[in-house]
């Protein structure tokens, strides 16, 4: 086993995935010679060329569009979005298109595709640079929506996604980028689009989380055990779209309470989609109000270190979190 | 002057050839009269119709591969698809919205073609949308020609993606981007703006501030070209010049045949508040159907008799196409609740 860090595990699986399948192609901008803005393809244009890894013009909505044109014609194509804020030009072609292809031609046409971005908040990107977009896609049958915290999840997840017959959204915890570091052991393996993971069993209570706040959650479930001898379960949801309703109610029929954490804003985010399932076929089991710790309901992430350090969950304030609904 | 007009593509086209476009025109023509008649007679729910516009799309369809090469069409394309292989059946499924209906399995509005055995992909209501995913196809094809997967003169495979618009639907971003992207990589791609001088009601000078949408492509470094749209064979002569040159590899282009609607945008609008009787009337005399006949008959290629025969014909495929679709049952409730994903 290797220990690599997240973006290095995502740049193996296209590498991998390149490597395997000669229809797989990267686009978006900046993915060429100069690897990203991340450097999440670094290495791969001086390894397979300029018709393989595309440059895209400074224009979202074509890039996904081009995307599900080439994926029509069975092309894999993964297409990068420089940050997720950016995404929201292309909003039409993900949601009125890729989403709706298949469905919308009686199972004829099919959109293979994956838009990657990064996303989230904590790096001085304020507004435009710290959005998480996922509610608004989650939103939408026909789209798969995936975002992994782990080196090992992230590599098997976007091989899933790019084998997936589906268009794939794949967002990145850029925060996580290098801050993350895990084992992924070399060559071919997936981790299948769907089932949630459980990082950390507990008896106590259960914290749902995704991407980075799934990583800090971990580390706060940790900090409780410490310090206050509490037996914290962490389920990684990972796929949020399908929903894995089996893993929300199997782990809160064992503890009884939920806690869930994600950076995007409260109010219609992904955590209410959890609390509704618990409402509907979790409710026997609840021996607490759902909890939801969230971004603030303000319009985006604010520059100034002070603001932001308020709008972001961190393992402090899951921690504090958690305490609060154990005692309940 | 001989010499130009025997380097027209299409004067190497066959009586047959030429007698199978006029009858599909024909036929097309006759399809949507019906439609028309089923809506008023409260039958159908809605029709979006293409009369006026069969010149252009039956010009288009004949200077491509057909049925091979990609097509992403739009609403008013009843003639072009009908051209590629769509059956007036097909076609009258759609209208009643029955069950297996060809396109979307009644899911979507008529007229919203797609066939993934004719490669017709399937298209949406937001206008505009299919441009860039066409220059998504065009790019596919040049990768896959050169990382070797196919073989660029193979015609079994498609070697170009057409694309078609009204010209108000220019104005939107998704067809800047999409042209953008095929002057770019220089894509095997074709883009037929039908401009029919409206967009519902607002004319082309509230779209844009040129009068010809051709003379915007020079700005993609795609080559632009406008026609008679209500000329078939002028739209085929140019759609063919810029098929071949896609097929050698040479680039994108746009070609705008201008044309116009002789009926409301649609069976919900009434066309009398934006534009005069008069005027719809002195196009009516443009008919490119009219036209092709007349031309047709002069030329000693089509006769009374043989007109006679495929109007015959034509009510006798449209009559069984209605009954057919009469007859369908409908789709199951939950029929709604299959192919959100594949598998
Ligand atoms: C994005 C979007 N906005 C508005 C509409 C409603 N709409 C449907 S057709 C149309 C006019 C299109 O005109 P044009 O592009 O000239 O094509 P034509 O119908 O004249 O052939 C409008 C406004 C739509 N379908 N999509
Ligand atoms: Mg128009």
């Amino acid at each position: 086993m290797t220990v690599l860090t997240l973006i290095d595990a995502i740049k193996q699986a296209m590498d991998e995935e390149l490597e395997r399948d000669p229809r797989v192609f990267i686009t978006g901008e900046d993915v060429g010679k100069r690897g990203g803005v991340f450097r999440a393809t670094q290495g791969l244009y001086d390894k397979y060329g300029g018709t393989r890894i595309v440059d895209s013009p400074l224009a979202e909505l074509s890039i996904v569009a081009t995307g599900i044109g080439a994926a029509l014609a069975d092309l894999r194509p993964i297409c990068e979005i420089q940050f997720a804020d950016f995404i929201h030009p292309a909003f039409n072609q993900i949601v009125n298109e890729a989403a709706k292809m298949h469905y919308r031609s009686g199972g004829q046409w099919r959109v293979p595709l994956v838009i990657r971005a990064p996303y989230g908040g904590g790096i001085s990107g304020a507004l435009y640079h710290s959005q998480s977009v996922e509610a608004f896609f989650t939103h939408v049958p026909g789209l798969k929506v995936v975002i992994p915290s782990t080196p090992y999840d992230a590599k098997g997840l976007l091989k899933s996604a790019v084998r997936d017959p589906n268009p794939v959204l794949y967002f990145e915890p850029k925060k996580g980028y290098r801050a993350i570091k895990g084992e992924v052991p070399p060559g071919d393996y997936t981790v299948p689009i769907g089932p949630a993971r459980v990082a950390r069993e507990g008896r106590d209570l259960t914290a749902f989380a995704y991407g980075m706040m799934a990583h800090y959650t971990v580390l706060a479930a940790e900090q409780v055990a410490r310090e206050d001898g509490l037996d914290v379960e962490v389920i990684d949801l990972r796929t949020l779209l399908p929903v894995d309703k089996t893993a929300i109610l199997t782990s809160v029929q064992k503890t009884g309470k939920a806690l869930i954490v994600h950076e995007d804003n409260l109010t219609m985010g992904y955590g209410a989609e959890v609390a509704a399932v618990l409402a509907d076929d979790g409710f026997a089991y609840l021996d607490a109000p759902v909890r939801r710790l969230a971004g603030p309901d303000v319009p985006a992430v604010p520059f100034a270190h002070t603001m932001q350090e308020f709008f972001m969950p961190n393992p402090d304030k899951i921690a504090a979190a958690m305490r609060d609904l154990a005692e309940y | 002057m001989a010499t130009k007009i025997f380097a027209r593509p299409s004067a190497r086209l066959k009586a047959e050839h030429l007698l199978e476009m006029f009858w599909l025109m024909l036929l097309s023509r006759r399809v949507d009269e019906r439609a028309w008649a089923l809506h008023r007679q409260g039958k159908i729910a809605f029709h979006i119709s293409g009369m006026g516009h069969e010149g252009a799309q039956v010009g288009a369809a004949f200077a491509i591969n057909r049925g091979v090469d990609y097509v992403h069409p739009y609403y008013r394309d009843l003639a072009l698809v009908l051209a590629l292989g769509i059956t007036p059946t097909d076609f009258m499924m759609s209208l009643f919205g029955k069950k297996d209906e060809y396109s979307s399995k009644a899911r979507q509005m008529p007229s919203h073609f797609g066939s993934k055995k004719l490669n017709i992909v399937s298209g949406s209501s937001p206008v505009a949308t299919q441009v860039p995913q066409a220059a998504g196809l065009a790019f596919a094809i040049k990768y896959k020609q050169q990382a070797g997967l196919v073989n660029p003169d193979d015609s079994t495979q498609p070697r170009l993606a057409l694309t078609c618009l009204g010209e108000g639907s220019t104005s939107q971003g998704e067809w800047h981007e999409g042209m953008n992207w095929a002057g770019v990589h220089q894509l095997p791609f074709i883009c037929l703006v039908e401009n029919n001088l409206y967009a519902i009601s607002v004319p082309q000078e509230g779209q844009m501030a040129v009068s010809n949408v051709a003379d915007r492509a020079a700005a993609y470094g795609v080559k632009g070209i406008w026609v008679d749209g209500n000329d078939v064979l002028a739209v085929y002569d140019a759609v063919y010049e810029a098929a071949q040159r896609a097929y050698r590899g040479e680039g994108p282009t746009l070609v705008e045949a201008k044309t116009y609607r002789v009926v409301p945008h649609s069976s919900d609008d009434d066309d009398r508040s934006y534009r005069s009787r008069e005027e719809v009337e002195e196009w009516k005399k443009k008919d490119p159907i009219l036209r092709f006949e007349k031309y047709l008959m002069d030329e000693g290629i089509l006769t009374p008799e043989r007109l006679d025969e495929y109007e015959t014909r034509a009510r006798a495929e449209v009559d069984r196409a209605q009954h057919a679709a009469e007859a369908a049952p409908y789709p199951a409730e939950t029929d709604a609740l299959d192919e959100v994903y594949a598998d």
